[in-house]
């Protein structure tokens, strides 16, 4: 018999992009994708949906816990090493908390991407091989012995030999309970790549609209950078003019003012043009933006530059519109009108941060 | 042969094996449970399953595909995976994890035995005996011959087809809505109701109403006169008249916590709303019992697999690796309380205390430290102790009788609350009594308000009167309004609830357009 799961599970999703039973909307909770980046936690989103009941509201209610802590104290997080990953189950608790490095987790989301049309460029860089602890062996060096795993062969020997003493319990491993992290080397995929970062911070692009290019672009940025080593990137924000900035700014600057992207677009043909002449690197920009340009003069300007200098240079040419209630929406609708034909436009819409994912699949899905 | 849902889904002959050895060794240790059958299934499979708690063959909804995209996730990120599963019919399915180590395989074993007693022999579960529908369950133990039917895989795939025909002839969308208005009212069942006769067979007819007997004092023919005047005996009676006027004028005749039930009966419902709101409770019953036993539950399936595993099952080879996996389960963090651990330790407390008989009234009268730390009176009654246990108590009483304050000591419990000043969850106080108080009050009526229906005719207008009990802790206010909104739906007429928020008695009222608040001077 087949499980109807699939139906429940199309339906659930379909709810939580609001495509049906609008009503619900309002109890749909997210995670946050960007988890607290200092301790290296995550967040993972599992949207859910609360029904409402006859509950008790409030955070007052407390609860009883088990474990060490004076009154007074923080209740202990699980902060103690070694006590791994844990689920947050508990009622209303539906955010998944792991402790994942940022490169495991863009290691996750992945591993069905690639950089499209990458060629082989420049003085091919050495091709770099790169040593990952993947697994545990017999034999190794003593310097990559598994402490806990050794401990662990040697108690159950002594346990099975009958020589273990609960009394004075004394394991002295021996050669052959000795467990050893194995390596295995993997070919980086070493690349000369550009990555050129735009985007639109303009006053049309609220909050929210903001944040879903952030969420993006930072997940863009820690993947490429995951997955290819000799990648650089260069950042630029722009609204009625633009400017370059460093990294940090780029994923948290608050401005706004008026809206001409081809500012944006000269200032990345002046960077491509100086400092990655096209034989040496791939070339891949990003622009992000509402689509709401200043004027239809400007929107041809961008065409022109589009047309002259950045497809001719770019490997991809990527262009995410964020949906906006503000925005007419206008300049998606010009590129495909005008640039229809163009293979290396890769064009993307972004109606809420459902849609990053799924975007970001249509920018670096393998096989396009 | 009870056949499984699923092709191939049989247990490999080894693990046949063992279960033919586990459930050998777990009788002759006195347990005693349903016929138990093992299915092994993928991890998808197995999240697929847990999604519909545990059955398959559940009715359409969306909330199924959310828990499953919370399984799924939580599997693929390596956060957390299921072990096991067992469900309370009889005779209970169990499946387990393909892919596991055997020693994984016979820890699940053993402790799915353990569940599979407390769901047979603990007095909760006697209320999801099928041929025990609407008659009151009672309370003693049963014969050695209890066979009771617990088909839920069954009803359960009959909710599942009625649902999917009220689909077919109204639209998905309309049943699909109701069925969230049914869930936002869920939770509004009695969970002793299966044990209790609430509802007293009423006065046969109207002519007895006009003519009642007095109580009298006992007296001789001729003191009667003077110890039970003639003005008393009539004052008396009409006082009594007006009484039973007046309930028969209350509708419901006293509060009723089975709110879903009073509206089954009362609502101007159409016949397939009737039909889905009555399997919803049916559902909600059904799983009252695990909510109202999750520690005691835990504790005793774990008591036994920690038995079972190492003083019969395991060999030599498979003791670290048991050991390593069994403190994973009984892991405590902060500010969750473990209930495997909980109840664990509570068992074993139960079963020492009894065999060195430390209760009654001379052992809760002595004060002297030294002398309670070595009292031993050698009765041996420990494991009689626990199987009682196991079967009268649920996890209030469980607590309330058991949890002594050396006990809360030794594991170490406290409460905590929420600071604002600091942002985080802070240890609160470790005294006995408040550890108690607020586990005991988080447990009472499964961690839910409180709400009885109060009046089915509010006002003289129809509308429904709810009432919630408050113990100190306000209620939800948006969702209290929004479940105001569902029981609009269903009574079709305004609904009103009286609470307490913020220390002032308030009456919230929707009349399906606007909602109300009003203070009240008293209650």
């Amino acid at each position: 018999m087949t499980l109807k799961i699939d139906r429940d599970h199309a339906r659930f999703r379909d709810i939580v992009r609001g495509r049906i039973r609008q009503g619900l909307r309002e109890y749909i909770s997210h995670g946050e994708l960007i988890g607290k980046k200092g301790k290296d936690l995550v967040s993972i989103p599992v949207p859910h949906i609360d029904v409402p009941r006859f509950t008790f509201g409030g955070k007052n209610q407390g609860g009883v816990g088990q474990g060490q802590g004076e009154p007074g104290e923080a209740v202990g997080d699980g902060d103690e090493p070694g006590s791994g990953q844990r689920a947050g189950e508990g009622a209303g608790e539906h955010i998944l908390e792991v402790d994942l490095t940022l490169d495991e987790l863009a290691d996750i989301l992945g591993s069905e991407l690639a950089l499209p049309a990458i060629e082989d460029k420049g003085k091919s860089r050495i091709q770099s091989r790169k040593d990952r602890y993947t697994g545990i062996r017999r034999a190794g060096p003593e310097s990559l012995r598994h402490f806990k795993r050794t401990y662990r062969e040697a108690l159950k020997r002594s346990i099975q030999a009958g020589t273990y003493d609960p009394g004075a319990p004394l394991i002295v491993p021996q050669t052959e309970d000795k467990r050893f992290r194995s390596f295995r080397s993997e070919e980086e995929r070493a690349a000369n790549a550009v990555i050129l970062y735009m985007m639109d911070v303009s006053g049309s692009m609220g909050d929210e609209q903001k944040e879903i290019v952030r969420i993006e672009s930072f997940w863009i940025d820690t993947w490429l950078r995951r997955q290819y080593d000799g990648i650089e990137s260069r950042y630029i924000i722009h609204d009625a003019v633009a400017r370059e900035v460093d990294r940090d700014t780029f994923f948290r600057t608050r401005e706004s003012g008026g809206t001409m992207i081809s500012s944006a677009y000269k200032l990345a043909a002046e960077i491509l043009e100086r400092d990655y002449p096209v034989a040496d690197w791939n070339i891949y920009p990003f622009h992000f933006s509402d689509g709401d340009n200043w004027s239809t003069d400007d929107t041809k300007l961008c065409l022109q530059i589009l047309r002259d200098d950045l497809l001719p240079a770019s490997n991809m040419f990527a262009y995410g519109q964020v949906h906006s209630p503000y925005g007419s929406g206008q300049f998606i609708k010009d590129l495909r009108e005008n640039l229809a034909s163009e293979p290396r436009l890769v064009l993307s819409e972004i109606q809420d941060r459902d849609a990053i994912v799924g975007s970001i699949k249509e920018f670096l899905g393998k096989g396009h | 042969m009870l056949t499984g849902f699923f092709k191939d889904s049989s247990l490999p002959l080894y693990l046949a094996k063992e279960q033919e050895r586990i459930e050998k060794v777990a009788r002759s240790l006195g347990l005693d449970f349903f016929p138990t059958v093992f299915e092994i299934l993928s991890y998808d499979r197995l999240n697929e399953v847990a999604a519909y708690g545990g059955f398959p063959t559940r009715y359409p909804h969306w909330r199924f595909g959310m828990e499953y995209e919370r399984l799924a996730k939580s599997y693929e990120y390596g956060l957390s995976k299921i072990y096991e599963m067992v469900i309370n019919t009889n005779p209970a399915i169990a499946y387990l994890l393909e892919g596991n180590s055997l020693t994984d395989q016979k820890l699940v074993m053993c402790h799915v035995y353990g569940h599979v007693d407390f769901f047979k022999n603990n007095y909760t579960f006697r209320a999801t005996d099928l041929d025990s529908a609407g008659k009151t369950v009672p309370l003693e133990p049963p014969g050695s011959s209890y066979n009771p039917n617990r088909r839920w895989i069954d009803k359960m795939a009959n909710h599942g087809s009625v649902v999917r025909r009220l689909i077919v002839k109204h639209g998905l969308e309309p049943v699909e809505s109701f069925i969230d208005h049914c869930l936002s009212l869920e939770n509004l069942i009695d969970p002793s109701a299966p044990f209790i006769v609430r509802r007293r067979p009423s006065l046969e007819d109207d002519e007895v109403t006009y003519d009642i007997d007095v109580p009298k004092l006992k007296a001789k023919d001729y003191m009667d006169e003077f110890i039970n005047p003639r003005d008393h005996v009539l004052a008396e009676k009409k006082r009594l008249l007006d009484e039973r006027e007046l309930r028969k004028q209350a509708f419901p005749e006293q509060p009723e916590q089975d709110v879903l039930q009073f509206l089954i009966d009362h609502a101007p419902l159409e016949k397939w709303e009737r039909a889905v709101l009555t399997l919803i409770r049916d559902e909600a019953y059904y799983f009252q019992p695990q909510m109202q036993t999750k520690i005691i539950n835990e504790g005793w399936a774990s008591y036994n697999h920690s038995r079972l595993m190492t003083q019969h099952i395991l060999d030599f080879s498979e003791i670290v690796d048991y050991a390593d996996n069994n403190a994973g389960v009984m892991a405590t963090n902060g500010k969750q309380l473990n209930p495997y651990k909980l109840g664990v330790e509570l068992f074993r407390n139960i079963e020492e205390r009894w065999n060195r008989g430390q209760f009654g009234r001379e052992w809760a009268t002595c004060d002297d430290l030294d002398e309670r730390k070595h009292w031993d009176m050698r009765l041996g009654l420990g494991q009689k102790r626990i199987y009682e246990v196991r079967a009268h108590y649920n996890d209030v009483s469980f607590l309330d009788e058991f949890l002594t304050e050396e006990f809360a000591m030794e594991q170490g419990l406290f409460t905590f609350e929420w600071s604002d000043r600091r942002g985080s969850y802070e240890v609160m106080s470790r005294e006995f009594q408040k550890v108690k108080q607020k586990l005991l009050s988080q447990l009472t009526n499964g961690g839910n308000p409180v709400v009885r229906v109060t009046h089915g005719n509010f006002e003289n207008r129809g509308e429904l009167l709810l009432e919630h009990q408050h113990h100190g802790i306000d209620l939800r206010m948006d969702y209290a309004e929004r479940v105001l909104g569902s029981l609009v739906r269903v009574w079709k007429r305004p609904v009103a609830l009286r609470t307490i928020f913020s220390e002032q008695p308030v009456l919230l009222r929707f009349d399906g357009k606007e909602h109300r608040r009003v203070e009240l001077s008293s209650i």
